[in-house]
């Protein structure tokens, strides 16, 4: 088993619901709950779920662009002390952020309209190396290349370029401080399914060439399911599931991860899904006690509602259900 | 129930004329439903619009005709009707209603979502303020929305989007329309409810004999919920077929590219994708010929870029693409 690159324990993200006496939080949600999970180095980390689900948040707790309410998230780069990213300065962050970038969802706003490639790509490249003039045109137009863009592209605005060469400029600029670590949240939900194609593509080339590990976070179950190594599977803040691949794929054991599979349609119109049940929605917040899936569980039990399920172990696989194993 | 021969539907700007839909030709059956299958750009949601008769300037029908035959009046051509006209706006909503993308763009923000309904309801069917609002309630119901008599009194903000879709297709079932134009109706939603959405669309379509236009980019809707699929590129239909024949025997490149081209559940790990090559072209610089042709793997010389190639049937399907034409199969 290879060596682990970031190992998250207990991380809790919770926001407070204002409107009380004096402004008095009246509660909180819990965006992220109690997540514990760790990313090996060179796999693809795949993280699924509804919208709603957490898994944005728990992407922008990972960079720190939230600071979580409590929890250990330790990151194991290469040649340098491990980190703690939940209690790291500024300066700290700085450092860790050329390590670990980022890729968007929306390639039309993760860019900025006013700055040319050469400023977007090159932007970290300045600040961190202090590169300048023809040396960092020339670092730029090589990382172009990589992502298969022409280097012509240097002085044109984000304008210039179709959906799929924004996500490759997003892509760029990611890999221009040589990270250890990227996290990519959504970032080919929203592409055609041929330009889909081509970045997912480029994505393991790029794994391949540069040793990278990927957090992948989508909601698309086919494409995790061809990128991605191990994924978990969140609800309403926690990782009901985590398992290799295979075995989420053909024995899912959630029943909530059952139910989202059951709901994919399949591109074959021979093997029409069955209709699913009608899952009643969950009504308002979510109380404290008991499993947050049991409202639309098809199994659930008296148990289920009363008592948290506990973290159950069944071929590998980390289930977060009373009957994990059983159904 | 609505014939649409050699529509064309341009847009003139200042740079030239975009041939956004040039020359289609589809027919919609009652109680059937019709995918229009097509990347972002190939001109399905304006060709959904014209049947509507709503593109937004500069977009204009400049050829073909939208013929619409209900079963109790006589055919009316609407590409031909005046924008605005009295006949139009009475087919708009009641014959033909449309859901789109995003719900909160159809929906009015600061109008009750009951309101909304009942307005529809009231202008198009004779019926008291009170029958309306039985009937508004009743359909909430039928979608799927719990507790129909409170969410009566919601504002669509206070909806989430699954709720808020739900509402769209309330309303725009409201008159128990002959086609429904859907468009992306689920892209926005999750897997979990997308699913129980197409399964409302499916179970009221049974139920009112409706025809079914929906658009989408997903194959996996288009094999879970349609009978007649025809496949879009740049403004054209470049392969009609019943489903079957589509997923099995796909004919043209393009199609059989794209069924390639998505990852599938139970497929083998780190498969490398065949991806299509390149990317669609920019609508004003459309290539000579076939417009699929810079990106096809099958690019024949000499042919491809002479002349458009015309529809052809081939077993079950309709295609065009000259890969199917008499002459070069001999050769």
């Amino acid at each position: 088993m290879s060596e682990t690159i970031l190992s998250v324990d207990g991380l809790n993200m919770h926001f407070p619901i204002g409107g009380g006496f004096f402004g008095k939080p009246v509660d909180v949600v819990r965006a992220v709950d109690n997540v514990s999970f760790s990313v090996r180095r060179r796999e693809t980390f795949g993280i699924v779920g509804e919208s709603g689900s957490g898994k944005t948040t728990l992407g922008r707790c990972l960079m720190r662009v939230l600071t979580p309410s409590s929890g250990r998230m330790m990151l194991n780069r290469r040649n340098r002390p491990e980190t703690n990213l939940a209690d790291c300065g500024k300066a700290e962050l700085r450092d860790v952020w050329k390590d670990m970038r980022m890729v968007f969802q929306d390639p039309q706003a993760s860019l900025n309209p006013r700055l040319r490639v050469l400023d977007i790509v090159g932007q970290s490249l300045q600040k961190t190396e202090g590169l300048r003039g023809r040396e960092l045109a020339d670092r730029v137009s090589g990382l172009l290349r990589k992502v298969g863009l022409r280097p012509e592209f240097l002085m044109r605005y984000p304008n210039a370029f179709s959906g799929g060469q924004r996500q490759r400029l997003g892509i760029a600029r990611a890999l221009a401080t040589n990270p250890e670590l990227i996290i990519a949240d959504e970032a080919v939900s929203a592409l055609d399914v041929s330009i889909q194609a081509q970045i997912l593509n480029l994505m393991q080339d790029l794994q391949d060439q540069y040793d990278l590990t990927y957090i992948f976070i989508a909601h698309d179950l086919a494409v995790v399911e061809h990128i991605c190594d191990r994924i978990a599977v969140m609800y309403l803040g926690q990782i009901v599931e985590l398992a290799d691949r295979q075995e989420l794929f053909s024995r899912p054991k959630h029943p909530y991860t059952r139910a989202l599979l059951d709901a994919v349609p399949v591109p074959d119109p021979r093997r029409r899904r069955r209709k699913v049940q009608q899952v009643k929605a969950p009504v308002g917040a979510v109380t404290g006690t008991g499993c947050r899936f049991a409202s639309r569980c098809p199994q659930a039990g008296d148990i289920c509602r009363n008592t948290p399920p506990p973290v159950r172990q069944v071929n590998g696989a980390n289930v977060l259900c009373h009957f994990a194993g059983q159904i | 129930m609505v014939e649409i021969r050699g529509l064309k539907t341009h847009f003139a700007t200042h740079d030239g004329v975009v041939k956004a839909v040039d020359g289609v030709d589809l027919d919609i059956y009652a109680n059937r439903t019709l995918c229009i299958l097509g990347e972002s750009g190939c001109g399905k949601s304006i060709m959904a619009r014209s049947v509507l008769r709503i593109v937004d300037a500069p977009g204009k029908i400049v050829d073909g005709s939208i013929v619409y035959r209900p079963d109790d009046r006589r055919p009316v051509d609407l590409a031909a009707l005046r924008p605005g006209s009295r006949q139009l706006r009475q087919i708009r909503g009641q014959d033909i209603a449309m859901i789109f993308q995003e719900p909160m763009s159809s929906l009015g923000p600061i109008t009750k979502i009951g309101k909304q309904i009942v307005e529809t309801i009231l202008l198009h069917r004779n019926v008291t303020k009170t029958e309306a609002k039985e009937q508004a309630i009743e359909l909430l119901d039928k979608v799927g929305i719990p507790r129909p008599a409170e969410r009566y009194e919601a504002y669509p903000f206070e909806l989430s989007g699954g709720m808020r879709q739900r509402a769209m297709i309330a309303m725009a079932l409201s008159c128990r329309p002959k086609l429904l134009i859907a468009d992306e109706p689920t892209t926005a939603l999750d897997v979990t409810t997308q699913a129980q959405i197409l399964d409302l669309i499916a179970e009221l379509k049974e139920e009112l004999n409706m025809a079914v236009l929906l658009i989408t980019h997903d194959l996996g809707v288009v094999a879970e919920v349609g009978e007649d699929v025809a496949v879009m590129y740049m403004g054209k239909i470049v392969e009609k077929a019943d489903v079957f024949s589509i997923f099995e025997r796909p004919q043209h490149p393009y199609t059989q590219a794209l069924m390639e081209s998505v990852p599938k559940l139970g497929m083998e790990r780190r498969q490398r994708l065949p991806a299509i090559r390149g990317m669609v072209p920019h609508p004003l610089a459309r290539p000579t010929g076939c417009a699929f042709r810079t990106r096809c793997d099958r690019f024949m010389p000499g042919t491809c870029d002479r002349s458009e190639p015309e529809m052809m049937t081939r077993d079950q399907s309709q295609v065009a693409c000259f890969l199917h034409s008499r002459e070069v199969a001999d050769v």
